[in-house]
């Protein structure tokens, strides 16, 4: 390939498979300006269309071209409140930059876009001064925002900038959802998700932190006190195999094996006095961007061997390639077409060992993809002492279970119109993956970004979907 | 907020706390549970609501110093806060009419049995309460049980009431009369032994699980019990489940998953800490 990404230069697979530092290490000046220069700047921007939140790419991009930073950075924020997240976090490559002209020439890769973003967004962080002002409150209405992760953090940050008045309610001590609690420091510093936190807290949003709507603060009092909700709490019940064997000990949920890594620390136990089990042979059932996570945590606390467990091959993985490569840069061993069905413990309910099947991939299933199918006499064992099992979530019950009026769909999950977010109950929307089931950190945004719009026409009374 | 606004020792490493809290106590009920952090370094853990003052905004909440949590717990004075309350969380105690009903309370588990104990005096029931513990230095809370119920007193060496353990005590009742439900709740082994011992008798059980919890809203699965063969966590399932239907034997290996970190952790929080006061 001639025309290449400008490399961002990254820690080496040797060192950073030791620590939690950040694994990339962003462009420097003169990188960005580079890599700025491989944007064509074409008409036709197929780029902003693969954004779910429509930034204005080649905008940006051209004053960074231009060395105007600050401008750059501003055009950035209107779109996004938090590019510093997304530059690290959102899959670029299935989104802006596979639409990239740059990207369908011969032998090109596109634009870094992404890169650039970061860039931008971390160089405004260094030299920029305080840069929100008091926008909420300037209008009378309130806005309730229920769980403060990626969807509750844009909605209300749009909201605060069009002057509502914003109340963000949190069940963990630390906004941000699983920016804070999932996402791992090696991935996304938790001082990054702080700084755009406080960008929106000087919008003027309030934050209720350790408040769970539904037992602190009743549904029924938001509906009296607000104008409108939104309902952002994810994606946050831990499916499990319920193989046998499931409740021995060092067998995590992925949920439970990343709040106690990222949000509590873990890995500096004791000083810090959550603990975790660290395994010296782990097995990380599933293949998402959450699998690699944990299986590159488990690997950093101390893990001799980390095994990816997925029933499928590559090509199904659900994992962002990025991370696929570092994980596999750091040694991380991947069995493909293989699945658990039981858990071996010890007398002391350990968890020692796993019996798998391999499996064969036979004709295409209602997802499009290709049915797994066990082969008979394949089983075999694997020794491991740690278990963290990545396979997804189902909705969060506490809040649902106490909005008996809030229509749910077959899934279980909220029932909300897909361009606006309106729910079943009248004022109350809802967005990210309490509405989808588990998706990215983008599409959460783009959820809560369109619901912000739609709360503003329907608090304006321009539009008003409940009206019968 | 979370200021801790009365403490008292009540019994050798027992104390007990009322903490300024509105919402906690404005909207706790009977069985539930908060989660606290203490520090920024701290861990999340789950501590019973024992009492609610919602007039004066505090919930009281009674500790035994059993790890380094709760020894730290145990030095905050009047005055000083608890960083982080999260509550009230799980469900509440399923409140009825049953007629006779007896509870059982170990140790430290005497707390969460008073407000449910007292709910149950509200609707009508006829109480007997079991309290037991070690010995007479560990027992709490005998004179707020006694105004609401009949108490039999039970500890190890017969230092108060009769001597034995929980179940003789029961065994004793359920001999002499007839009971329509009964909660115990304790250490996870005397519960299962209660549990064993209502069966024997044909008596429905009620229990009050504690096991391992992180975000106690049914995010992590830390708390995953199996219930009737299923898993439940029984921070939003429970904490209160039907005492025949817990897989008692796993639990009690789950509550012991991190005891080699929790004695390196303590260990060296002795090291500079003084006795519990």
């Amino acid at each position: 390939m001639k025309n290449r990404k400008t490399p961002m230069k990254e820690q080496s697979p040797e060192s950073r498979r030791k620590n939690f530092e950040e694994v990339a290490l962003g462009y420097t000046l003169e990188e960005a300006m580079a890599e700025a220069q491989r944007c064509l700047q074409c008409p036709t921007h197929p780029c902003v269309s693969g954004c779910p939140v429509g930034i204005d790419i080649p905008g940006f991009i051209r004053k960074l071209k231009e060395g105007k930073l600050e401008e750059s950075y501003r055009i950035l924020k209107t779109y996004n409140n938090l590019p510093a997240v997304c530059g690290r976090v959102c899959p670029q490559e299935v989104q802006c930059e596979s639409r990239c002209v740059v990207g369908k020439m011969k032998d090109s890769e596109p634009v870094a876009i992404g890169r650039l973003e970061r860039f931008v967004a971390d160089w405004a962080a260094e030299n920029l001064e305080e840069d929100a002002k008091p926008l909420a409150g300037s209008k009378k209405e309130k806005v309730a925002v229920v769980g403060s992760g990626p969807a509750g953090l844009t909605a209300a940050a749009d909201l605060a900038k069009m002057g509502y008045q914003v109340d963000v309610f949190e069940a963990f001590h630390k906004p941000g959802g699983v920016l804070v609690y999932g996402i791992p420091e090696f991935r996304l510093p938790k001082r990054i998700v702080e700084r755009e936190v406080n960008y929106i807290k000087r919008l003027g949003v309030n934050f209720y932190l350790n408040t769970v709507v539904g037992k602190t603060v009743k549904v029924k009092e938001l509906l009296s006190k607000y104008d409108a909700i939104f309902i952002g709490t994810g994606a946050g019940t831990p499916k499990f195999m319920g193989i046998p064997g499931t409740n021995l000990n060092g067998v995590y949920s992925a949920n439970e094996f990343l709040t106690r890594v990222n949000l509590m620390k873990a890995y500096l136990f004791p000083e810090y006095d959550t603990p975790i089990r660290v395994g010296k042979k782990v097995a990380v059932i599933g293949a998402g961007n959450t699998a690699m996570d944990a299986a590159r945590s488990a690997l950093r606390l101390g893990a001799d061997k980390v095994y990816i467990v997925y029933r499928r091959t590559e090509h199904e993985m659900p994992a962002r390639r990025e991370e696929y490569h570092h994980a596999l840069e750091e040694g991380i061993e991947f069995l493909w077409l293989t699945l658990p069905i039981r858990y071996i413990g010890d007398a002391n309910g350990n968890v020692k060992a796993m019996e798998c099947v391999k499996m064969e991939l036979r004709e295409t299933d209602g997802s499009g993809r290709p049915r797994p199918v066990p082969i008979e006499g394949s089983n075999f064992v694997l020794e491991v002492d740690m278990v963290i099992e990545a396979i997804g979530q189902g909705p969060n019950r506490v809040l649902l279970s106490e909005f008996p009026d809030l229509e749910l769909n077959e899934r279980g999950y909220i029932k909300a119109d897909e361009d606006t977010g309106a729910t079943s109950v009248k004022g109350v929307f809802a967005g990210g993956d309490i509405v989808t089931g588990a998706a990215t950190v983008i599409k959460a945004m783009g959820a809560g970004k369109k619901a912000a719009q739609f709360i503003h026409s329907y608090l304006t009374g321009e539009w008003n979907p409940w009206q019968k | 907020m979370n200021e801790i606004v009365k403490k008292a020792k009540i019994a050798e490493d027992v104390f007990d706390f009322w903490i300024h809290s509105p919402s906690v106590s404005k909207e706790a009920r009977p069985g539930q549970f908060v989660v606290i952090r203490l520090h920024e370094k701290g861990e999340r853990i789950p501590l019973t609501v024992a009492d609610t003052r919602p007039e004066e905004g505090l919930f009281r909440m009674v500790v035994k110093v059993v790890g380094k949590t709760t020894h730290e717990l145990s030095l905050k004075k009047e005055g000083d806060t608890i960083l982080d309350v999260v509550g009230p969380l799980g469900n509440p105690s399923d409140i009825e009419n049953y007629g006779n009903v007896l509870l059982v309370g170990g140790g430290v588990g005497i707390a969460t049995l008073y407000p449910i104990a007292k709910a149950l005096k509200e609707a009508g029931n006829n109480i007997t309460t079991v309290l037991g513990a070690r010995t007479k230095d560990y027992l709490i809370m005998v004179d707020e049980f006694e105004e609401i119920s009949d108490v039999l007193l039970v500890t190890d060496d017969g230092s108060a009431g009769m001597k034995g353990v929980v179940t003789d005590a029961m065994d004793k009742l359920f001999r002499e009369r007839k009971f329509d439900i009964c909660w115990a709740v304790g250490p996870t082994i005397m519960m299962k032994f209660c549990t064993l011992k209502a069966r024997e008798f044909g008596v429905p059980i009620w229990v009050s699980l504690n096991p391992i919890m992180v975000d106690g809203t049914g995010m992590c699965g830390a708390c995953r019990v199996t219930v009737s063969g299923q898993i439940k966590f029984a921070c939003v399932d429970g904490p209160e489940f039907r005492g025949e239907e817990v897989d008692w034997d796993e639990l009690l290996k789950r509550l012991a998953q991190y005891r080699e970190q929790e004695k390196i952790s303590y260990e060296r929080f002795l090291k500079t800490a003084g006795e519990p006061e």
